[in-house]
């Protein structure tokens, strides 16, 4: 059977989504946020959700989620991605709203729109992106780099004594009585992105439930800002990153 | 017995050659081209193409949605 005889229509069992537009997406090579955006339409798409969802994007490397996406999206300060998502929810209450966030967006500048958002319980979904560095500034400290981990500005490495204790915000997050569904996923293997992708329809079905917040936090790598290749980085992902940041719900009721 | 063969077709000009579909083949199908699309990545291309199986895996990882499965069940 050669290659002409399997390339026919019947025979298709994935390709690109449609909600996905034509765009190239400006992300390195390898870059996490492109799986995360792939899944995100996927989910929409197969939920046939595409005119009734609104997407917040946030400030930081997917700040241009708009281009990418086919859906309708705002685009908020920096970290006030729940906030605004809150009040687009409140007047819209029968669409899906999600916000789509970094660690440097949603844990540092926007911890407290992101705390008060779910104290609310308001029903939005956080998408949270921690790749546990800024990347689009060029890779300095983020609350979530990890302890010891060179980035521009702790050149040493991240030391507790001077810089504070890699934040796990999820955690946080899960204790406050607003959020129903808190989950840590990856996107670096097969298996992994199928369970990120329930993981991100359980999110957008609550949203219709109305049982508060839904967090889903993506351990992910920017292997420009570690400086590493992709397949190594996801490695060292594997190793390092899930070892304080260990995958699986931490919340779901 | 039935076999289970597969292909995929890989959009060129849009991959950015970050080998993560090479790592993630289970059958070690693919494998970055020497040749590059025109804004100089080196592209991923199949080299085994008999020992695809179609299992997505390579889809799936792919941040930028390049690749397309087809997979077809046979009985030779």
């Amino acid at each position: 059977m050669t290659k002409q005889d399997i390339l026919k229509p019947e025979n298709l069992v994935y390709q690109k989504t449609k909600l996905l537009t034509k765009n190239v997406m400006h992300y390195c090579p390898g870059c996490s946020h492109g799986v995360i955006h792939k899944l995100i339409a996927e989910v929409i798409d197969e939920m046939g959700i595409q005119n009734e969802t609104i997407g917040v994007a946030p400030v930081g490397c997917a700040v241009f989620a708009y281009n990418y996406i086919d859906i309708d999206w705002q685009q908020a300060a920096h970290g006030r991605a729940p906030a605004v998502a809150t009040a687009i929810k409140r007047l819209l209450p029968e669409k899906y709203v999600f916000t789509y966030q970094g660690d440097g967006d949603l844990a540092a500048i926007g911890t407290a729109e992101t705390i008060h958002a779910c104290n609310r319980g308001d029903n939005i979904a956080i998408f949270f992106i921690n790749n546990g560095i800024y990347g689009m500034t060029g890779g300095q400290m983020a609350p979530t780099t990890l302890e010891g981990m060179k980035t521009v500005t702790t050149p040493s490495g991240r030391n507790h004594e001077m810089n504070g204790y890699p934040l796990k915000i999820s955690d946080m997050l899960a204790l406050i009585d607003g959020t129903c569904y808190v989950t840590r996923q990856s996107v670096d293997k097969l298996p992994a992105v199928m369970k990120a992708k329930k993981a991100i329809r359980k999110a957008f079905e609550n949203c219709q439930l109305k049982k508060g917040t839904s967090v889903v936090e993506f351990v992910s790598t920017c292997n420009t800002g570690w400086g590493m290749s992709p397949h190594k980085a996801n490695l060292w992902m594997q190793e390092n990153m899930t070892a304080r940041y260990p995958l699986g719900d931490i919340k779901n009721i | 017995m039935a076999k289970i063969k597969g292909t995929v077709v890989v959009d060129t000009e849009r991959c950015k050659g970050c080998d993560l579909c090479v790592q993630s083949c289970p059958q070690s199908v693919l494998e970055l081209n020497a040749k590059v699309n025109s804004k100089g990545y080196h592209y991923s291309t199949m080299v085994k193409e008999d020992d695809c199986i179609g299992c997505t895996a390579c889809a799936m990882v792919c941040p930028d949605a390049v690749i397309s499965v087809y997979r077809v069940k046979t009985n030779d």
